[in-house]
């Protein structure tokens, strides 16, 4: 399949970059990307190829997040474990988001509003509990050692990497499988996704469940790379506006949209950064603009002006 | 094959179906007709899960499928078309048709195989990369009879599948659902093209005001009074007989523009 | 177990709190009642209109209350350019492609006010800023008992345009039926950036009666978002009398929720019936005048 040599030879090249650049700045941008990119993938299996555009995703991410930043911090579990944990708890939040959202068929903005909802209800029970730290949050303690999953940039690299592969795979066997030709049924058409024997509600909770895990596994790394999680980062809507940012702009319902949007993104914030300084904000308006502009005028992406329905 | 009893459905105030019983005969091609409003898509909506009777039962093969949900009526081996036909827009043909076959085949590639069968025996073999889109009236038409019979049905219900046609489209369509017929599936269409109607089916049944007000092969009905008084109103039958009593009465609705 | 006292307190509290949620959420659901149109730039706008309060205060003097007639209008012209120049031209009309552009309009709102004004918290400090009446034994901020009778007349306003103008009868007929408000003359478009300008000149009044016993800074707008939608949903989007209702069951559950439950939970409530709410009973207490594109 030449879909997934393209995965391939992507991510082979970015596994040997750690070896031709050795500039740290260089080394975190890459994996602010691959970062980004996990976050989209996350956001566009259940928008981009389910049709279910969800306003609140920071809420799998915090989860993950929390869920082994606490389990490290507290209980001392090795970051190697915590991650299926964190994807486990990530998966659940998922789960109860959809059992109840799509029994009660809620669709389009009705959902969106849901799923901030929900986002905003952790948010305020992370910012009161002692178990997420409270209003302070997690700081995971320094311990530089693939034992623990820290590591120098070039281990992170790989390790988003590895995660981010994970998304891509996950993505093509959603192109490529009958549950992938359900969901895109779902998405195109409820109605006659469902007269031509698709179980829409179960295909929508799968859905959520696995973009909730992705998710998660952002949440995960995020703690393990900046050391440090608290209610705003885990849950408020920065994080929920990240993941849906690169999809759009990259290409909603394609293998390679969030990678092009991420990437795209970045490099626009790097521009922003240079000309106007580190005025705090001014990225995000430029990146409100491209969103604007972006469904005033490009739809389908960038993705789409490459090819009808992109990579 | 398939056997309704007493259906009733009140929508608000309207009784949109008011004990209404029918049956179809397997392997037949079986017609359901009356003037806008009469109900026919209601019943075509209780029958395959959309709408949940207030009364009354909807028996297939044997089984009471009552207030089932769509999709587990599909499974149990009933398909229907829509009378607004709703495409999935940004997929090719071959992409929607496979969607259908995918209700037997977990496999991407089986079910990519038997679209394109799907597609040949309905003539659609050319367009099978065509986004859904871009087809005409008249692809889109045929596209979602090819959907619903690559679910691989027993019964196939057709929404007014000739709706928005012109007479070369229609005549191209009739040899069609005769050869679905043929081979095995019975065919349940609601149509307001006469012509089809007279040329296709075994056994027509004719609603007004949510009730059934004749049964009977197509020669039967458009003699039959109460059937043409649905359509042209009280006294029509009385009138037409009189101005030409020689000749027994035409068949209603006339042809379809 | 709980003084009446206090909970009386908590109640009028929360009934005031509640009028200004009340105000923000007339203008959504007028939006959302005509364009269908789910504003999540609302909270933003707000934060706009709170700013142009307090420079108006700072800069010129300006009372807060004597500002209601240029922040109204004020805030009118600016809906009325960005739902004909920006909103509507992007949607396409797709329900989604709405929601992604109000939300990128809440983005460059909120991050432009950032850059230009940093995260500082600002408030203004007027002659009544700190009294209080007194209420059936509890002590209550005056502004809020303003934006309590403000509340009351602004929707008392908004159903006299929508009942007994002809703009009110454009309005309606565009909510009911779009394509056949065209065909019978009406300047769909036109009326469209008219009921924006309105929902938004609701946010320069909601403003106007807030600042004095609020304040401002960038993110303010996300704390009242939520709320806001609510409030709409709650009520039941498109009804104005829903919205009202809906405002002060919301302000008493907040201001009881925080007695129970402590500050920083209080809110919980509010998001826990706006979930309830979504799942089982959409259409909210006044039931939509308009039909729920986002519920099967």
């Amino acid at each position: 399949m030449r879909e997934l040599a393209a995965i391939g030879v992507f991510a082979l090249a970015a596994a040997m970059l750690p070896a031709f650049v050795s500039s740290g700045f260089v080394l975190h941008l890459a994996i602010m990307v691959l970062y980004s990119t996990l976050l989209g993938q996350a956001w566009n299996l259940l928008a981009g190829f389910g049709g279910q555009y969800s306003f609140g995703h920071a809420l799998f991410f915090g989860t993950g997040a929390y869920a082994s930043a606490a389990l490290q911090v507290h209980l001392g579990l090795n970051a190697w474990l915590a991650l299926p944990v964190a994807i486990a708890c990530g998966a659940a939040a998922g789960a109860l988001v959809g059992a109840l959202s799509f029994r009660y068929g809620l669709r389009g903005s009705y959902f969106a509003l849901v799923t901030l909802a929900f986002a905003e209800v952790f948010r305020i029970l992370a910012n009161s509990v002692q178990f997420t730290g409270g209003g302070v949050g997690l700081l995971l303690p320094l311990k530089e050692s693939a034992a623990d999953l820290q590591f120098s940039k070039a281990g992170f690299l790989h390790l988003i990497l590895a995660l981010t592969l994970a998304g891509f795979l996950v993505t093509w066997w959603l192109k490529h499988s009958r549950f992938g030709a359900w969901l895109a049924a779902v998405r195109d058409s409820e109605e006659s996704a469902a007269a031509l024997g698709v179980d829409v509600v179960r295909v929508k909770f799968a859905a959520i469940v696995l973009s909730a895990a992705l998710m998660s596994a952002g949440g995960f790394f995020y703690v393990q790379y900046f050391h440090y999680i608290d209610p705003h980062i885990a849950y408020g809507p920065a994080v929920s506006v990240e993941a849906l940012l690169g999809p759009i702009v990259g290409g909603l319902g394609t293998l390679f949209g969030p990678l092009l949007g991420a990437a795209a993104l970045q490099l626009l914030g790097e521009l922003t950064r240079n000309l106007a300084g580190d005025v705090p904000g001014v990225s995000l308006v430029v990146y409100g603009a491209v969103l604007i502009g972006m469904v005033m005028f490009l739809p389908r992406g960038v993705a789409g002006l490459v090819s009808r329905r992109g990579a | 094959m398939l056997e309704v009893r007493g259906l009733s459905i009140r929508f608000g105030g309207v009784q949109a179906l008011e004990d209404v019983s029918l049956a179809v005969a397997a392997r037949s091609i079986t017609a359901l007709i009356g003037p806008n409003g009469a109900g026919k898509s209601t019943l075509f909506g209780a029958v395959s899960g959309f709408l949940s009777p207030d009364a009354g039962t909807v028996r297939f093969l044997g089984s009471d499928i009552t207030g089932l949900p769509p999709h587990r009526i599909c499974r149990a081996g009933i398909a229907r078309t829509f009378q607004i036909v709703q495409p999935f827009a940004a997929q090719t043909v071959r992409e929607n048709i496979a969607v259908g076959a995918h209700l037997s085949r977990a496999s991407r590639r089986a079910a990519l195989a038997h679209a394109e069968r799907i597609a040949e025996q309905l003539g659609l073999a050319a367009q099978l990369d065509k986004v859904a889109a871009n087809l005409t009236v008249a692809g889109r038409k045929r596209l979602e009879l090819a959907r619903a019979l690559a679910t691989g049905p027993k019964l196939l219900l057709l929404d007014e599948v000739l709706a928005g046609l012109n007479p070369q489209e229609i005549a191209e369509v009739l040899p069609v659902v005769r050869g679905i017929r043929d081979s095995g599936v019975t065919v349940f269409m609601i149509e307001h093209v006469m012509q089809a109607v007279m040329n296709l089916a075994d056994a027509v049944f004719v609603l007004n005001d949510g009730r059934l007000i004749a049964e009977g092969p197509p020669a039967q009905i458009a003699g039959d009074a109460r059937v043409i008084e649905a359509y042209l109103g009280h006294g029509a039958a009385e009138r037409l007989r009189r101005a030409a009593p020689a000749t027994s009465v035409a068949a209603p609705g006339g042809a379809h523009a | 177990m709980l003084d009446l006292q206090i909970v009386l307190a908590s109640l009028l509290n929360g009934l005031t709190q509640g009028a200004v949620y009340a105000l923000v959420a007339l203008g959504l659901t007028l939006i959302y009642g005509v364009l269908h149109i789910i504003n999540f730039a609302h909270g933003a706008l707000l934060m706009v209109a709170l700013y142009g309060v307090f420079f108006l205060n700072a800069r010129l003097g300006v009372d807060p209350y004597a500002a209601l007639p240029v922040m109204v209008p004020a805030m009118f012209a600016l809906g009325y350019g960005l739902q004909r120049f920006v909103v509507g031209r992007a949607g396409h009309g797709r329900d989604e492609n709405i929601l992604l552009v109000t939300l990128g309009l809440a983005l460059v709102l909120e991050n432009a006010a950032l850059a230009a004004f940093k995260s500082d918290t600002r408030a203004i400090e007027t002659a009544y800023t700190f009294s209080t009446v007194n209420l059936a034994g509890a002590m209550i901020a005056v502004p809020k008992v303003v934006a309590f009778f403000g509340a009351l007349v602004v929707a008392g306003l908004l159903l006299a345009l929508i009942s007994r103008t002809d703009l009110g009868r454009a309005i309606r007929a565009v909510a009911k039926e779009r394509q056949g408000a065209r065909l019978v003359g009406i300047d769909v478009e036109h009326v469209f950036a008219m009921s924006f300008g309105i929902g938004l000149a609701c946010l320069g009044a909601a403003a106007c009666f807030l600042l004095p016993a609020y304040y401002v800074n960038p993110q303010v707008g996300n704390g009242f978002v939520l709320i806001a939608f609510t409030v709409v949903v709650l009520g039941g989007m498109g009804s104005f009398a829903g919205a009202l209702a809906g405002g002060f069951i919301v302000g008493v559950i907040e201001s009881l929720g925080g007695l129970w439950l402590g500050e920083s939970l209080g809110q919980i409530g509010i998001f826990l019936v706006f979930i309830a709410i979504l799942l089982f009973r959409p259409q909210g207490l006044f039931g939509a005048s308009v039909e729920k594109s986002g519920h099967a």
